[in-house]
């Protein structure tokens, strides 16, 4: 394998074989840095709370040694939490730095192509017209999301999809499906629409490692196949024109760069509800910190893990002795880092 | 840059089509489908003042609109129906020209009127007016509203704007997106923990033309009226921006300050809006959009036409959210979304589109 640096020291490429990799040094730092990010802000889930313990109970918990107390703080409760946060806020960046370059707008979420709306009127009509709970409700707002999904995606096809067609018919899907959430909120009792509402706004309370296992394995599946189609999407970020002149199937890399985005976002929504703000501010996070354009997968998802996570956290402890669920905090800890952002580049601009 | 209100004559009005592909004036032309708008608009006035629980014709409708009679009619007509009617077109209108403004201002079609941080505003400062005041009435939330929506609108500005690329849209509708965020989850926060902020939220938070007498109309009267005034000023402006920063100096328009006062205008009317019926969404995202597909790109048309559209769109919303229900009535803001959205996909669907 050989490494040629490249424009003034900013870039290397690795050769070996039939594999090419081109990679910005500012971005791999800056990747290498989210990743202890992560990692502290896992370590800061296990070790603080109302028990608040040291790395080596930690280390000790993990591997069985602890006392049955540390062992079930850490092991059974903390643990399986956290890493359900990092998942799901991976799973959410990752999904929000595809929808962004997809439809080249910042605004950018899988709420786009309506999914966020139609996994909600999914899980109400479960809650509220079928009586169901706990599976039920997230089998609910997957079927909900999907088949929102693939609706406007069909509606919007018309010799051939179109960014902003798309984009149109998303809203409109969106809307309709947002006021029959109304609808349906405001046609129930009080208790009913309460315990709605805290389903609707996201939680991660009481996860354990049954929710681990299902998460693991169809993160790891469609976050390879996401990376897999970074090049494209990279492509896609040119005009469509462009994007076909070098190569680029469009329609077809289209339908399976929005599959695997409904898939990432369905899998977060069946493990923590519709949590709102990571799946925006991650991929806008990521692009500000590394500099480099293009979906920034890596970056993103580990933004919006540690995001989520520390979220969590938060939620979990400021408020003692009650718990704010996770999607309350994931609007102030995320909005206010990008409002932090935003003012950080206006004094550069005065400068 | 004023409003055209006499018919373009047709020669001038097909070669115009020509340039803005995709629309579908007709034979009329602009001025003419603009007018027969407006002549729709005013049907449906008459059905909102007719139709209800208790259904009048509109010969009743007309004679009891404009005698003071002691009747029952009377009173269901002069007293409930027309303030609700006319409530319905200024923020109808408002919705509308807001939603387009917004529209223009950013150049993304994700945005909706409520994106400068307006909305989320009005909804903080509603949801501590309830549980800390212990307001319940709709025309308490009014001043609380306003003052909710400018304050956080001026939270985003300041976010949106830097020095040297003054209010680029990207950061803009990013600062409106963070603002928002940052409200919503105070808003999420409080109604979770307050089981009666909730009760009394989750109604507010739906939009409704019900109860609003001209009381609150006329409180909000003056800020409809100067962000409408504004618009249409600005429209002539907002088409040279649209070409670009360089290309609209050399015309000789201010791209800033063209963009700062159309922020103004959005904030004046959307906030006083907001305050007057609750948040209605739809509208403002939508309405723009169908009219874009109609008329074409030029602000010109696309500001009335947006204002007219929009009218029609939240009173026959309300009109028909009152029969349809076996009881009660259903809220406009879920009206609208139901009788709008057909209409939307299909103009969407068909339409060859005009982009932003």
């Amino acid at each position: 394998m050989s490494v040629l640096a490249q424009g003034a020291g900013r870039t290397a490429v690795f050769r070996g074989g039939a594999v090419s990799l081109r990679v910005e040094r500012r971005s791999v730092v800056v990747t290498a840095l989210l990743g202890v990010v992560t990692v502290g802000s896992l370590l800061a889930a296990l070790l603080l709370g109302y028990y608040t313990v040291s790395i080596d109970q930690v280390v000790r918990a993990v591997f069985s040694e602890g006392t049955p107390a540390e062992e079930y703080i850490i092991s059974d409760l903390r643990l399986p939490r956290a890493l359900t946060a990092l998942m799901v806020g991976a799973a959410l960046a990752m999904s929000g730095a595809i929808f962004q370059t997809l439809t080249r707008n910042p605004l950018g979420s899988p709420d786009v192509i309506g999914f966020d709306t139609g996994a909600a009127t999914g899980a109400l009509v479960v809650m509220l017209m079928l009586g169901g709970s706990g599976v039920l409700t997230s089998v609910g707002a997957g079927a909900g999301g999907a088949i929102t999904a693939a609706v406007v995606y069909l509606l919007a096809m018309h010799r051939g999809s179109n960014g902003f067609r798309l984009v149109l018919m998303g809203i409109g899907v969106g809307a309709l499906l947002l006021s029959v959430n109304h609808f349906l909120i405001t046609r129930s009792t009080l208790y009913d629409a309460q315990s709605a509402a805290v389903w609707l706004i996201g939680n991660l309370a009481g996860r354990g490692w049954g929710h681990v296992q299902l998460l693991a394995p169809a993160l790891l599946v469609l976050s390879v196949l996401a990376l897999r189609m970074s090049r494209d999407l990279r492509m896609g970020e040119l005009s469509d024109d462009s994007a076909a002149a070098l190569g680029l199937s469009i329609e077809r890399s289209r339908v399976l760069c929005v599959a695997i985005g409904v898939g990432l976002a369905g899998v977060a929504v069946a493990a923590a509800g519709p949590i709102a703000f990571i799946a925006l501010p991650s991929p806008q996070i990521a692009r500000r910190l590394t500099k480099v354009p293009g979906p920034n997968l890596v970056p993103s998802a580990l933004v919006g893990a540690s995001l989520l996570c520390l979220a969590d956290l938060a939620g979990r402890e400021l408020f003692v002795p009650r718990q704010v669920p996770v999607g309350v905090l994931t609007g102030v800890v995320g909005g206010l880092y990008l409002v932090w952002l935003l003012t950080r580049e206006w004094r550069k601009d005065r400068r | 840059m004023s409003v055209p209100s006499r018919p373009v004559p047709s020669p001038v009005a097909a070669g115009e089509r020509s340039v803005t592909a995709g629309t579908v004036a007709g034979p009329l032309g602009r001025g003419g489908l603009l007018l027969v708008s407006v002549g729709v608009l005013a049907l449906v006035a008459m059905s909102s003042l007719a139709v209800g629980s208790e259904t009048l014709s509109f010969g009743t409708a007309w004679h009891e609109l404009w005698h003071e009679t002691d009747t029952e009619a009377g009173s269901i007509v002069r007293g409930l129906r027309f303030d609700r009617t006319l409530v319905g077109v200024c923020v109808g209108a408002a919705l509308g020209l807001a939603g387009a403004l917004m529209q223009a201002l950013t150049r993304n079609p994700l945005a909706d009127p409520g994106l400068l941080g307006v909305t989320a505003g009005s909804a903080a400062a509603v949801v501590t007016g309830i549980t800390l005041l212990g307001l319940t009435a709709p025309s308490q939330y009014l001043w609380l509203s306003l003052l909710g929506a400018a304050l956080a609108s001026v939270a985003v500005y300041v976010l949106g704007s830097g020095s040297r690329s003054a209010m680029s849209p990207v950061r803009l509708v990013l600062a409106g997106a963070a603002v928002t965020a940052v409200l919503t989850s105070y808003v999420n926060g409080l109604t979770m923990l307050n089981q009666q902020t909730y009760d009394a939220f989750r109604f507010w938070v739906v939009g409704t033309l019900v109860n609003r007498d001209l009381d609150v109309l006329m409180a909000a009267l003056p800020f409809l009226g100067a962000g409408t005034l504004l618009a249409l000023l600005l429209s002539g402006a907002l088409n040279a921006v649209a070409l670009g920063d360089d290309t609209s100096r050399a015309l000789g328009v201010a791209a800033v300050r063209t963009r700062v006062a159309t922020a103004v205008a959005i904030t004046c009317l959307c906030g006083a809006a907001t305050a007057v019926t609750g948040p209605i969404g739809f509208v403002g995202l939508t309405v723009p959009h169908l009219a874009r597909a109609v008329v074409g790109p030029d602000q010109r048309w696309l500001l009335p036409f947006s204002m007219v559209f929009a009218a029609i769109l939240l009173l026959a919303a309300d009109v028909v959210g009152r029969v349809v229900a076996p009881s009660g009535e259903l809220q406009v803001g879920i009206m609208t979304a139901v009788i709008g959205v057909p209409v939307f996909v299909f103009v969407v669907r068909r339409r060859k589109l005009a982009q932003l």
